[in-house]
């Protein structure tokens, strides 16, 4: 009878554990992408920055901030990032004078002066990135009506936190800064066959024409395919290219090498804090252990001589 | 709290202090003297952990108020102003982000502890109650607390939430436009949540006083489900059970910081990063974890008064289960047909978290033809119908264990608490 009652308490237990196995497992399944047949696989990066002593490489976000500059930010603000966050410990780390040039290269309004003036001025370390617009209406009218999103916080905002990312001791911000790599790699010129194809695929089997993979719906006009974004027509066009920019540092810029410069400095641009977070972790941790242990001990002296 | 309390006033002061307000006995007997049954297990350290949790909270949050703009305009800047400008404002910000979910964690355990032990039952029941009330506080708290970040998901989150009222008859407008301070989600919205996410978790802190003060009457359940009888089956809570729960905290505080500093976006939505827009509506909604469950239970019903109704009904319903559960017996250790019904309740729970945050058109995991929406309606049937048929009908015809003597009969055998006993007499006579 007892162990009946051990078997069922145990089968149930089991149970349990499974179905929250299933359910995370699928979940990040889901998260991962739709499973159309002859889809290309999104590439897995492995980030300097990713693990739990994980920091990043100054030279790579220094790339990629020249990417940033010479390429995304014609058309994407970054407001939350200033120019003294680039000098600051854990980033860049730009030096303090090499971040007043590069602040002084752009002017902002300032004011009112003494006679009631408003007048421009160098910008200085304590200034944010300049945006490229005035505002969400001039960027969407020189957008063909799309607007480019702010930067600061886009490698958060995309992406999902996984399962995976965290049973391998990886940073959650893998997944926004993987997303961002693939956007950069996946566009093609011309509707590809898979897609096509899976319209074709749901036609056999008789079922409902999905409507998103119709032909109609292909019709990219003024927009463009990208094998990793939402709904596949994305109103930005492809960005980079072999070479688009030329490295100070004399790296070779491949447009795979350009792709993962310019998505560590976004997850650096979006979660700055993110080398002391984690150096502090570790001693944080420790600590909690060891004392956990002395804890234990003195809990088990305690109770030495009490049967519970 | 009365009635335990050994303490004695040695200073002067002290004495002084006790004849006009005895406090400091008061505190002693809740924490010190406090008899607590010896055969406590370690799922009786989660009402300490919450405890913890909530006073990590309040400290994180107030700090967190301080560089805080309730504003629909500044709201979101001035959440990054503390995650990049405010000294230590990254910790504090996902410590408190963080310290939510596991608040929720800890208090769902400790609330499926009771119910597998049966400790709502006589005479706990309003022990139960308030602690119900702190997870209906909790729920909201909770829910305005996600929405001050201003991002996508608050902005979205919090109109299909407040639209939930306008199905109550008559007055549902009335309460909307009262949620909203107007007649949409918007700055005056912002604002009255952001004050009673402010106010509410001082009103929990006090009905976790009440809490306390209605478990010292009864003292603890324990696992056995039978009330201590002798001196010999309680310890007393200092320092036996003040050191288990400082443990048990330690290592639940690691579980806690293991997300803050290494994964503190894991429990958070990736929409949330992206500023509130009114007129961009997310692709999919999804509510903070800890209410999934109760989010798949609305979509599972067809029609959207009842959906309303059966999503706080399945909260207040936990409020009647003292007067729903029939059994005498406590514990589901002498109750072998309500274990098993249990753990199909909690990973019928878990099953309805899932389902609470995936497309009610798809496929259940997959499988052809079973969509989520048949699971939700089978597991919103479960949930319903393990308070209102399994817990009254369980009761009356279930054949269950008999029961021991005692705490102390169960933990050291009949002969081991006799000589225990003998014992205890001896060293009593002999300070005597």
């Amino acid at each position: 009878m007892n162990n009946l009652k051990q078997n069922i308490t145990s089968i149930a237990r089991k149970t349990a554990i499974a179905l929250l196995v299933v359910t995370s497992v699928s979940g990040s399944a889901l998260a991962a992408g739709g499973s159309i047949e002859g889809a290309p696989e999104p590439a897995h990066i492995d980030w300097s920055w990713a693990g739990v002593f994980g920091t990043f490489d100054r030279a790579q976000l220094q790339r990629g901030y020249q990417v940033y500059k010479e390429v995304c930010a014609n058309c994407h603000a970054m407001d939350l990032v200033k120019f003294r966050n680039l000098s600051e410990p854990g980033g860049p780390e730009f030096s303090e004078a090499a971040v007043k040039a590069l602040a002084a290269e752009y002017e902002i309004e300032d004011g009112p002066d003494a006679e009631g003036e408003m007048f421009m001025r160098p910008r200085e370390p304590k200034d944010a990135m300049p945006a490229p617009f005035a505002n969400n209406n001039a960027a969407k009218s020189s957008n063909g009506g799309a607007l480019p999103p702010d930067l600061s916080l886009i490698a958060k905002a995309r992406g999902h936190f996984s399962f995976k990312d965290m049973f391998m001791g990886r940073d959650g911000l893998t997944g926004g800064s993987n997303y961002l790599y693939n956007l950069l790699l996946g566009y093609e010129d011309e509707v590809p066959e898979y897609i096509l194809a899976h319209d074709e695929h749901t036609n056999e089997m008789g079922k409902e024409a999905d409507p998103n993979f119709t032909e109609e719906h292909f019709e990219l006009g003024d927009s463009n395919f990208n094998n990793f974004f939402e709904g596949y027509k994305i109103a930005m066009a492809q960005p980079l290219d072999d070479d688009y920019v030329e490295y100070t540092d004399g790296t070779v810029a491949t447009l795979e090498q350009q792709a993962e410069d310019v998505a560590s400095f976004l997850i650096w641009a979006a979660e700055p804090k993110m080398e002391i977070r984690k150096s502090i972790g570790i001693k944080v941790l420790l600590y909690l252990i060891i004392l956990a242990g002395l804890m234990y001990a003195v809990k088990r002296r305690i109770w030495e001589n009490v049967r519970h | 709290m009365s009635g335990h309390s050994t303490y004695v006033p040695k200073s002067n002061a002290g004495k002084w202090l006790e004849e006009r307000l005895p406090i400091i006995s008061l505190m002693h007997s809740a924490a010190v003297s406090m008899p607590n049954p010896r055969n406590l297990n370690y799922w009786w350290v989660f009402g300490g952990i919450a405890m913890f949790m909530l006073i990590v909270q309040i400290v994180t949050g107030i700090i967190l108020a301080m560089h805080y703009t309730p504003h629909a305009s500044m709201a979101f800047n001035s959440v990054e102003h503390i995650m990049r400008d405010v000294n230590w404002g990254w910790m504090l910000r996902y410590t408190h982000s963080n310290g939510a979910s596991m608040f929720f964690i800890a208090v769902y355990i400790h609330i499926l502890r009771g119910m597998y032990y049966g400790s709502y039952k006589a005479p706990r029941e309003v022990l139960w109650l308030l602690g119900m009330l702190i997870y209906l506080l909790m729920m909201a708290t909770g829910f305005m607390g996600y929405v001050l970040p201003w991002g996508q998901m608050s902005f979205w989150g919090a109109t299909v939430i407040t639209n939930f009222f306008e199905v109550v008859p008559f007055i549902g407008d009335d309460i909307r436009t009262l949620l909203w301070g107007g007649f949409a989600v918007d700055s005056p919205t912002l604002n009255r949540f952001f004050s009673l996410h402010y106010l509410l978790p001082f009103v929990i802190l006090g009905v976790v006083v009440l809490h306390i003060w209605a478990l010292h009457v009864p003292g603890s359940n324990n696992p056995l489900g039978i009330e201590p009888k002798t001196k010999q089956d309680t310890m007393s809570f200092h320092p036996y059970f003040t050191m288990k729960d400082l443990y048990a905290i330690v290592l639940f505080a690691i579980l806690l910081f293991y997300f803050v500093f290494f994964n503190p976006n894991f429990m958070g939505h990736p929409d949330n990063y992206i500023p509130a827009n009114s007129l961009v509506t997310p692709a999919h909604i999804v509510p903070e974890w800890y209410y999934l469950p109760f989010y798949a239970i609305v979509r599972a019903i067809p029609d959207k008064a009842l959906g309303v109704a059966g999503m706080f009904g399945a909260i207040l319903i936990m409020f009647v289960v003292p007067w729903l559960d029939t059994s005498k017996v406590r514990s589901a250790k002498f109750r072998p047909a309500y274990r098993i019904f249990f753990w199909i309740f909690v990973v019928n729970g878990l099953l309805l978290g899932y389902l609470g945050q995936v497309n009610t058109t798809d496929d259940f995991l997959g499988i052809h033809g079973i969509t989520n929406l048949l699971i939700s309606r089978v597991g919103t049937i479960y949930y319903f119908g393990f308070f209102v048929v399994i817990l009254p009908v369980l009761g009356l015809i279930e054949k269950t264990k008999p029961l021991p003597n005692s705490i102390s009969e169960a933990v050291l055998g009949v002969e081991g608490a006799a000589e225990e006993a003998a014992e205890m007499a001896v060293a009593t006579k002999a300070k005597a």
